[in-house]
């Protein structure tokens, strides 16, 4: 058995937006022996806009305690982040801190506070990281039990599990280990020149109508190079694109109906777990082309 | 206009990562990968930004709502030939202009980061997504809140029936919130010494 620090993310949270994220990479881990130990008491990461309120010492002070906290509870066991901005954070406040000893220096003044320390040497890990280094693509693809043949799926990779840090070595303007993770399952991954482009992340929030144009042009490449779905490592270009299609159709007159999934409920699926171990119940448009696999 | 850093080195000083503008050698590869460029979401691309920066135009920086236009996509930073954070200095230059009081407190994504998303965070520790939703609906007052919620009726309701969002906007704190609120007060303190505020 494998085990990690695991730090889940707001939207990971028992009904929250990325809740069908959760519960697919539990059932994930569970097929792979894999143990998540979740952080106890973390708090929020502060996203890609806690810049704004927060500032640089608030805001990486946030992401020090959940450090902190897990080198107390599970000393400097690997951290594993499933969200991609609960990712980005703690990645990035591990290089400031420990590349700008001043800064460290001030946040550790904050964290006694509250009696924790930030001491680094902690890995952070995408769970995507530890999916193609530490299990592999011939572990992965051996699990296969009933190969989606026949799936045409768009992998949008987002921005922030792609940039600034990059998986596994991968390009930052054409990665492939999505497309190798949906070809694996047995499904096909159809050339999808918005691979890589942007949802409008938070700012679906704020400037609803620019995201949703940024948003539109996504799901219109995904239909016109045929896809039956579309495949995402993030939880808010799931949501942002799976949740936001009603608002786009009545804005833009457009009709899409296309199911978003996380990379997770297409391996659990294709590995023989159930309908609900892939929390394909728990989408808002229905992925019905994928009832003839279940 | 006469050549004058007062306002460069201000930045460089108070505002994070704001040094690198140093750096910049007004390539413009940031701008055009910008997202928001392309809908043409504002009026000035980081590289003009980081000049006016230069050219001591403090008022029409910190009075811009360009840098609130971010959506976090780091695409300009990869492309950086310099691989200057410019993602970050953007950032950095909204959350001052905020500090500064320079920033309009209606500027959507000024007013979402900083009221409600942050607010939202440190009152519990956690995001809590259905306050956060209802918040955002709500900022310009009830009538606005209803329209905004009924056009967005039919997406939270499948959100609620796939056990997605939360029928009511409560939350409780996280367990260990004494210390947490106690780290981000000083944490606040020190902030203000940086930006020189204290």
């Amino acid at each position: 058995m494998k085990e990690y620090s695991f730090f889940p993310g707001c939207s990971s949270e028992h009904n929250a937006s990325a809740a069908n994220m959760e519960t697919s990479v539990q059932s994930m881990c569970k097929m792979l022996d894999i143990k998540l130990n979740e952080i106890d008491d973390w708090n929020c990461c502060s996203a890609s806009i806690g810049y704004a309120g927060g500032g640089v010492i608030p805001r990486l002070s946030l992401s020090a305690r959940n450090f902190a906290l897990s080198r107390q509870q599970q000393g400097d066991r690997d951290l594993v982040a499933t969200c991609a901005a609960c990712w980005l954070s703690m990645r990035e406040t591990n290089e400031r801190l420990d590349h700008e000893p001043e800064l460290k220096e001030k946040v550790n003044i904050a964290l006694k506070e509250g009696g924790l320390s930030y001491e680094g040497g902690i890995k952070t890990r995408h769970m995507v990281e530890v999916l193609i280094e530490d299990i592999g693509w011939d572990t992965m693809k051996s699990k296969v039990t009933k190969p989606l043949t026949g799936l045409k799926v768009a992998g949008y990779v987002g921005c922030q599990t792609n940039r600034p840090f990059g998986v596994a070595g991968d390009s930052f303007e054409n990665p492939q280990y999505l497309d190798r993770m949906i070809s694996l399952t047995g499904a096909t991954a159809i050339p999808f020149a918005k691979k890589v482009a942007c949802c409008g992340g938070a700012l679906m929030f704020s400037e609803q109508e620019k995201s949703c144009q940024l948003t539109r042009d996504i799901l219109q490449c995904a239909v016109d190079g045929g896809a039956d779905c579309i495949v995402t490592p993030c939880p808010v270009c799931q949501l942002n694109l799976e949740v936001y299609q009603s608002k786009i159709n009545q804005l833009f007159g457009t009709s899409f109906k296309i199911p978003v999934l996380y990379y997770s409920q297409l391996m659990v699926l294709s590995w023989g777990g159930s309908w609900n171990d892939a929390a394909l119940h728990q989408q808002v448009v229905q992925p019905d082309v994928l009832k003839p696999f279940a | 206009m006469t050549y004058d850093l007062t306002f460069a080195k201000e930045v460089y000083q108070n505002s994070e990562e704001g040094h690198w503008i140093k750096m910049c050698m007004q390539c413009g590869v940031c701008a055009g990968s910008c997202p928001m460029g392309f809908l043409g979401a504002w009026k000035h691309s980081p590289r003009q930004i980081f000049q006016m920066v230069r050219a001591g135009m403090r008022d029409e920086v910190l009075g811009s709502s360009d840098m609130w236009m971010c959506t976090s996509c780091y695409n300009c930073i990869v492309r950086c030939p310099r691989n200057l954070p410019i993602t970050h200095i953007i950032h950095g230059l909204a959350r001052y202009a905020s500090v500064e009081g320079k920033a309009d407190p209606k500027q959507p994504t000024h007013l979402f980061a900083k009221d409600i998303f942050w607010e939202n965070i440190v009152a519990t520790g956690r995001v809590g997504e259905a306050a956060l939703t209802m918040k955002l609906y709500f900022k310009d007052g009830i009538g606005e809140g209803i329209k905004q919620g009924l056009e967005m009726k039919d997406a939270a309701l499948g959100m609620m029936k796939a056990k997605r969002l939360k029928p009511l906007p409560f939350r409780g704190k996280i367990k260990g919130y004494p210390g947490f609120k106690a780290m981000l007060k000083k944490a606040f303190e020190l902030e203000q010494q940086k930006e020189g505020k204290a």
